[in-house]
């Protein structure tokens, strides 16, 4: 009856209204106590007008705005029409998420929560009610929240057009205003400070004028390209045969062109990262064998980093008490390989055969033990115990001399150790070897009855990505100079496995797209990456980052086609059951039933 | 051409299987000889056997060995308690719950931060034990809350996919809950207020000096496995989920509601882990952000060693764990010759755990798992 009085336009579906407002409201509470807020107040984004603080709020209203309306789209149910019904759910649910500043602003101002809370803060109240009183503190976040809201769930009712327009803009200036480091360093390798300095306030982020002009730009832009970059790539992967190498050929050596020729042109700090992130892409690249594809989840993969690294420093310190001639970096690098696939054999074999759950925390169990053992008293006449082994000396190659003051050198030494890994990776996936571990990863006993000798390859596995994460390790000594035994927390292991799901499982592009992002832009467990402000609260968003990927992208950004349809099994065969594909199981089913009533009978004959 | 293949995988199989036997005996032939020269150290301090590897060995007195046993039986009884919720979920769902550990840490968070607010106000000092029951009582909530919701927002989604997925999930959770705590609550280790005195006293029972914070551990830990004892095998919830460890299919077709039962084990096996992070702050006082990390990892251990899905062993492979754990750095890795043994308390806990799997991997008293949960 109530349902008749009420207009059509306003009959929302108000369960999950509140739902993702009250969801949206307990987030930014949860995000400000946590301290974001505050702690990225100091990072901005448009000069004046937006800083990384802010930012970490409002993202909140926008994404739950544009969840709100959001519909399951299922093969042969019509959805309704989006219309203003949506964007009036959307205006709620941003209404409903203004109450979490409400809350939070009421509560500091009242009420001292400092002893167990440490940011319940002045500060933060400051930075909620923009320093002009609790009422205008809250009316501006109820607009706010309402108006993002609104716009969050008004994407479905604009045209694709639009749509593509404004989210093109919206990632453009994040893009830019996050690479502020990088293009910064880079304009001032090309003599083009200028440009910069037009762009960038001096305090950091883009300044107002610039950011309107880079947002008619981007548009344009958008405008311009639709379609095109997904026609190019639909070409590529249309291609067939020769074509296809020659396209990926060109490619290739276009990517290295620019990897060889664009360090030249970054300075110090840019360097770092990019040697970073090629650490990092190395022990990813061989967790990729490991969990990606035989589908081993090794959790004590640091072990293996750890051993590359001590065994370098053993070998190449003169410091190092144990072993007193010092080798040149590589010789020590084939010892470093050679130990590391011992270390994974030794390590491997008694956890080969355990259930996948049970190996996931012995082997974390022993990334432990290692750790702990480099740490201990007892081999400290060999390892040097908490203080670790320094003075690990520079690598001398002849033609130059890579350091780890010198970042460069360290890039292009990395960059040709990735390359080769990409390479034997790349060659091992379509092997026999690595067919045999995809198969493992698919169903370990159907491999074992396909004649696979399932334990051989596991350790072969575990002893492929063992080395490359020992080389990784070698290097990293190299670069640091030294090695610690807090260097190679398990957090280490976690990391690289984020890296790894949320690049995609199994697909090496996935994997440098995923090092790139996360090492990139957040940093690794110690490194700093674009984003230093995030120091803090990286591993939060690590954390978070592979939860969701795990409910909602198992298969990663860039998806390997294999491991997607083996996750998503069950909708593959819906889908093929819903296209009518049933009739060739049918036909199938009927052939067999055909053949076996025929051995039937010869049999009876 | 087969047979010469099958013989290849046959001999490199048993290559393997003669590593892993060499391991054994490896392990084992370290555990007797620790043993035997410890033991020679006792009868009599100058024999050669005693000094052959250490020369400076001590040895234990009966008191300090009777110390190290106390305190192993008590940290013992806690990781029993946390192992109660890994058993449980794995019993039921087939899978680690490695957040677990974040659980228990939750629980000590809460039981600190009330705890701090009545020793503020003068009634933890005037009625101790009022103060006690209520922060049992928060923490307990808290916990419970805390594990049911992980299970509604993290776990219930991924039911039905592989066994490893719901593992990486936990993992990301447990990581998500230690940094929020951190953001929360600040990375400085946090103490629990000073315990009355007539409480932490020593007393003295059987010949034994046991700190009174050690037997209120052991008495509380005791009280609330009876009690998760009464509820699983003699109340109709506990039959139900007992039924649904054993085959949730035909559970379900039983009448049973399944994901309530799920639930409800989510539940208890918080309440468990928020008891556990109770007694964790009264027997150590600090807790900070990583306080469930390893406590978790060992009770997962302690579960193993127990026999996944059976909850009197994971109880009995707690204090098993926690006694070795204590013990057995000064009685096996000391007479060897091993310096600084305490740094390797934490390695000697895996090590036990690797040796339950490499000689009995369904534990000492036997898993109790579905059958599609067992491969």
């Amino acid at each position: 009856m109530s349902a008749s009085a009420t207009p059509a336009w306003f009959q929302l579906d108000w369960r999950r209204v509140g739902r993702w407002g009250g969801l949206c409201a307990l987030g930014i509470v949860l995000v400000s106590l946590i301290g974001m807020p505050v702690g990225l107040d100091r990072r901005i984004i448009i000069e004046g007008r937006l800083s990384l603080g802010y930012l970490a709020l409002i993202w909140m209203p926008l994404l739950f705005g544009y969840l709100v309306p959001k519909r399951i789209v299922l093969e042969g149910v019509e959805n309704p029409d989006p219309g203003i019904r949506d964007v009036l759910a959307g205006l709620c649910a941003g209404v409903l998420a203004g109450l979490g500043p409400l809350l939070l602003i009421l509560g500091i101002d009242n009420f001292n929560l400092r002893k167990p809370l440490v940011n319940w803060s002045p500060q933060l109240l400051e930075l909620l009610t923009f320093g002009r009183g609790i009422g205008y503190g809250v009316a501006v976040w109820f607009a706010i929240c309402a108006v993002l809201g609104l716009v969050g769930s008004s994407m479905h009712v604009l045209p694709a057009n639009v749509r593509r327009v404004v989210s093109f803009i919206a990632y453009g200036l994040l893009f830019i205003s996050v690479l502020e480091a990088a293009i910064d360093d880079l304009s001032e390798g090309f003599g083009l400070e200028s440009l910069t300095d037009a762009m960038y306030a001096r305090r950091g982020g883009l300044t107002v004028k610039f950011s309107i002009i880079l947002a008619v730009v981007i548009g344009v832009l958008s405008i311009v390209t639709k379609g095109r970059v997904k026609g190019a790539a639909n070409h590529y992967k249309g291609l067939q045969g020769a074509e296809r190498k020659r396209a990926s050929m060109l490619l290739f050596s276009g990517v290295t062109a620019l990897c060889i020729v664009l360090p030249m042109f970054l300075g110090m700090i840019m360097n770092e990262l990019l040697a970073n992130v090629g650490l990092f892409l190395l022990l990813a690249l061989g967790l990729n064998i490991v969990v990606g594809l035989a589908g081993i989840l090794d959790l004590g993969y640091v072990a293996f980093f750890a051993v590359g690294g001590y065994t370098t420093a053993v070998l190449t310190s003169a410091e190092s008490p144990f072993f007193t001639p010092e080798l040149h970096f590589g010789f020590a690098l084939i010892v470093v390989v050679a130990m590391a696939g011992l270390t994974g054999l030794v390590i491997g074999a008694p956890v080969i055969r355990m259930r996948g759950d049970y190996l996931a925390i012995v082997t974390l169990g022993f990334g432990e033990i290692i750790r702990l053992l480099f740490m201990s008293d007892w081999l400290k006449p060999y390892f040097g115990g908490a203080q670790g082994i320094t003075n690990v000396p520079h690598v001398d190659l002849g033609f130059a001399v890579v350091k780890g003051t010198d970042p460069r050198s360290v890039f292009y030494m990395v960059l040709v150790l990735c390359v080769l890994a990409v390479y034997v990776s790349w060659r091992l996936q379509g092997s026999r070897l690595g067919r045999a571990w995809m198969a493992i990863r698919e169903d370990e006993q159907v491999a074992e009855a396909m004649g696979i000798n399932t334990v051989n390859a596991k350790l072969m596995a575990f002893v492929v990505g063992a080395m490359m994460a020992a080389v990784s390790g070698a290097v990293l000594a190299a670069k640091v100079g030294s090695v610690f035994p807090n260097s190679f927390m398990i957090l280490v292991s976690i990391i690289i496995l984020v890296v790894v799901i949320v690049g995609g499982m199994g697909n090496i592009a996935g994997v440098l797209v995923g090092s790139f992002v996360l090492i990139g832009v957040l940093g690794g467990p110690r490194q700093p990456g674009l984003l230093q402000e995030f120091q803090s609260y990286k591993l939060l968003i690590y954390g978070a980052l592979l939860v969701f990927m795990m409910l909602k992208r198992p298969e990663g950004l860039v998806p390997s086609a294999r491991r997607s349809q083996e996750l998503h099994q069950e909708e593959f065969l819906q889908d093929a059951w819903l296209k009518g594909e049933d009739h060739d199981i049918e036909e199938a089913a009927e052939a067999a039933a055909a053949v076996g009533g025929s051995e039937g009978t010869g049999d009876q004959a | 051409m087969t047979a010469t293949l099958n013989r290849q995988s046959a001999r490199r199989v048993s290559k393997v299987d003669r590593f892993l036997t060499f391991i054994r005996v490896f392990l084992v032939s370290l555990i007797v000889i620790g043993v035997v020269a410890f033991l020679a150290q006792q009868f009599a301090p100058d024999n050669p056997f005693a000094r052959w590897r250490n020369p400076d060995a001590m040895g234990l007195t009966a008191d300090q060995f009777k110390g190290l046993l106390v305190s192993g039986l008590s940290q013992g009884a806690m990781y029993g308690l946390i192992a109660l919720g890994y058993s449980m979920v794995y019993g039921v769902l087939g899978f680690i719950n490695f957040a677990h550990g974040e659980v228990f840490m939750a629980g000590a968070m809460t039981g600190f931060i009330a705890s701090e607010k009545f020793n503020a106000n003068g009634l933890w000092e005037s009625n101790f034990l009022l103060c006690l029951v209520l922060i049992i009582i928060m923490a307990v909530g808290i916990s419970t809350l805390m594990a049911v919701l992980m299970e509604r927002v993290a776990y219930r989604p991924l039911r039905n996919s592989p066994r490893l997925i719901p593992l990486i999930t936990s993992i990301g959770v447990s990581f998500f809950i230690q940094n929020a705590v951190m953001g929360l609550f600040g990375p400085a280790s946090k103490s629990y207020p000073r315990l009355p005195e007539w409480l932490s006293k020593q007393r003295s029972i059987l010949t034994f000096e046991i700190a009174g914070t050690k037997i209120l551990v052991l008495v509380v830990a005791s009280v609330s496995m009876a009690g998760l004892w009464y509820l699983v095998e003699r109340t109709r919830t506990g039959k139900a989920m007992r039924a649904v460890a054993e085959d949730k299919e035909i559970a379900a077709l039983m009448g049973i509601n399944v994901n309530r039962i799920i639930v409800t084990t989510f539940a208890v096996g918080g309440a468990m882990a928020g008891v556990a992070g109770i007694l964790w702050g009264l027997l150590f006082r600090g807790v900070t952000h990583m306080t469930g990390f390893l406590p978790g990892i060992k009770a997962f251990t302690a579960a193993v060693v127990g026999g996944i899905g059976n909850l009197g062993g994971a109880m009995a492979g707690g204090v098993a764990l926690g006694s070795a754990e204590s013990v057995a750095p000064l009685v096996i890795l000391e007479p060897l010759g091993v310096p600084g043994v305490s740094q390797l308390k934490d390695a000697a806990a895996f090590t036990v755990l690797v040796l339950v799997l490499l000689f009995k991997p369904s534990g000492l008293f036997g898993e109790r798992l579905s059958a599609e949960d067992r491969t």
